[in-house]
């Protein structure tokens, strides 16, 4: 067989459209190599094989006609974050192991009309909160790079998927960096949007002002691609910004001479390992052999941005997951004498460790005599690091930075040091708070496992950002794959 | 810093049961994190005005028109106890 489950999306739908590649054969390689490699990777909670079969075939009978869609035929991975209609949702949760929703998420419902082929619900830190996809009540992912290894997160299971070849291309969320750490661990590229540039609806909430729905792919032309199919204004969310959307695919074009690209000094101190360090000094040369002027950049409240950070998503998450009660949808425990008993009870039951904490630190930081010394003063902070980019942006097109401090980390390594969990977003996490895009591509190895630049634009910025991006793709012509030694080979 | 009677009150106001163990360890991690957000109280932001979203959010407004929505069965599908058309709960009083 063919190792189609190995090529773009692009590639893929150039064949389909050609006549020369039926979508029920790039089907049959993925599900093949789903057989062989997902027992040990995990990337998924509910594999969709046979909603993948029929939708395929559709894909077929349209390309058959002329008139097949923009993702019609590519083997997706869901994040189970998204609502989707008949196919259970869990959020990598106990709280929600039978909810199956009534209707699709926006995002969903948008990639239906373009021919979707989704072959599953990918695994996820319980409720997009953590940072390894260890956080999952359904158990760990692994990194297809090293079996040992985390596949970042929350994203992990997305990103592996993509990673194994279980998937062409994933949907994944990104609040703190949940896209872009387990691409960049991966070897993928990832996309947090502009926040607004992509629906929310059916995006089961974590911290409202800071999540998005965004792409992970192999390469930069599949991420403007499926940009180009998430984007656009949705009634839906009230969040939803009313904003024109540029061809992606034309604007990622063309050379970058010019550019201005600069690099936060706070994003390159202590804690980086040295191949991180190296490959990012590496992307700057390049960029500066590329044309772009190359220049030191200084965001003087990073520092504190972490922190805010972990006030401010927990404060939401503790509001979003106040409806998880037992009473609309999901688990209820059984045998409580009254109303009260029954919330406390199935909340205990359906929530993992991970979530309880970020529920209790939230609840803290809004209870009443700690409101303004924590929630109060987090969100000043954050007007402090929104206005730190948009003086930086005076001055530059773009800002560069690691996407994360190092490769990927062990399982296990860091689940009983949150402090050091936390950490590996600390790159991230600044983007979210500002609601800026940024993407993450593989830059590098250290080890062999691979590395991730991550390259930020201003609010609406994405062609800018895509046109980097593919530019520093091809300079850098990061070709590696799994080794079959640790990982699942390619 | 966060005590132990602090962790059971905010675990009753955010409705969740902990057991003995979870309490012991919630008050410790919490400390942990609340400690390392102490940082932001070091900035002087007397004159800065709080960021609920980074992008200026706008009042959306609609006419206001009938239109198809959740059937009541579907309304009702994922709910772990209905019966004649409503949720059933335990009694609240």
């Amino acid at each position: 067989m063919d190792s189609f489950y190995d090529m773009k999306a692009w590639e893929l739908l150039g064949l389909i459209a050609g006549g020369e590649v039926k979508a029920a054969e790039v089907l049959d390689s993925v599900l093949d190599r789903m057989e062989r490699v997902e027992e040990r990777v995990h990337s998924y909670i509910t594999p969709t094989p046979e909603e993948a079969r029929a939708a395929a075939d559709a894909a077929d009978r349209a390309a058959a006609g002329g008139g097949a869609g923009k993702a019609a035929g590519i083997p997706m991975a869901v994040k189970d974050v998204l609502c989707t209609r008949g196919v259970r949702t869990t959020c990598g949760s106990r709280m929600l192991e039978g909810y199956v929703p009534v209707y699709d998420a926006t995002v969903v419902e948008r990639l239906r009309g373009e021919g979707l082929v989704m072959v599953g619900k990918a695994n996820m830190d319980e409720f997009a909160m953590g940072s390894s996809t260890e956080n999952s009540a359904f158990g760990p992912t692994r990194n297809p790079w090293d079996l040992e290894r985390v596949p970042g997160g929350s994203s992990g299971g997305s990103a592996a998927a993509v990673a194994a070849g279980e998937a062409i291309w994933a949907l994944g969320s990104d609040t703190g960096g949940s896209i872009r750490q387990p691409a960049s661990f991966c070897g993928l590229v990832g996309m947090k949007p502009t926040y607004g540039l992509v629906s929310r609806y059916g995006l089961v909430a974590f911290a409202s002002s800071l999540d998005q729905v965004g792409p992970i792919t192999r390469d930069v032309k599949d991420c403007a691609l499926l940009l180009s199919l998430l984007a656009g204004h949705d009634p839906m969310d009230s969040t939803s910004l009313d904003a024109a959307v540029p061809d992606y695919l034309a604007a990622m074009e063309g050379d970058i001479r010019g550019i201005r690209v600069g690099v936060p000094r706070e994003l390159m101190q202590e804690g980086l390992t040295d191949g991180v360090r190296k490959a990012v000094e590496g992307c700057l040369d390049l960029f500066a052999r590329l044309g772009a002027e190359v220049e030191e950049a200084t965001l003087p409240n990073l520092d504190y941005a972490l922190s805010a950070y972990y006030i401010i998503a927990p404060a939401e998450a503790s509001s979003n997951l106040a409806r998880f009660d037992g009473v609309r949808y999901g688990l209820r425990v059984k045998g409580a004498d009254d109303m009260i008993e029954m919330y406390g009870r199935t909340r205990a039951a359906g929530f993992g460790p991970e979530v309880k904490r970020r529920i209790m630190l939230g609840t803290y930081a809004l209870s009443a005599g700690y409101y303004e010394a924590y929630y109060g003063q987090a969100q000043k902070v954050r007007t402090l690091i929104v206005r730190d980019f948009q003086d930086a942006f005076e001055r530059f097109d773009i800002l560069v930075s690691p996407t994360s401090p190092t490769p990927a980390f062990g399982l296990g390594e860091r689940t009983e040091d949150l402090l050091a969990m936390y950490l590996s977003d600390v790159c991230t996490i600044p983007v979210n708070l500002a609601g800026i895009p940024a993407i993450s591509i593989p830059c590098g190895l250290e080890d062999g496992l691979p590395l991730g630049l991550q390259i930020m634009g201003k609010v609406l910025g994405e062609a800018t950002v895509l046109r980097a991006a593919r530019a520093m793709e091809e300079a850098l012509s990061f070709k590696a794959r799994p080794g079959a030694e640790k990982g699942v080979g390619a | 810093m966060i005590e132990r009677k602090d962790v059971e009150y905010v675990a009753l106001l955010a409705r969740l049961e902990l057991s003995e163990e979870e309490a012991e360890r919630f008050t410790r991690q919490l400390g942990q994190v609340l400690e390392h957000a102490e940082r932001i109280k070091s900035l002087d932001t007397s004159d800065v005005e709080p960021t609920s979203h980074a992008i200026p959010l706008k009042n959306v407004m609609r006419a206001d028109e009938v239109r198809p929505g959740l059937s009541q069965e579907e309304a009702l599908s994922g709910a772990p106890h209905s019966e004649g058309g409503y949720f059933v709960v335990p009694k609240i009083i």
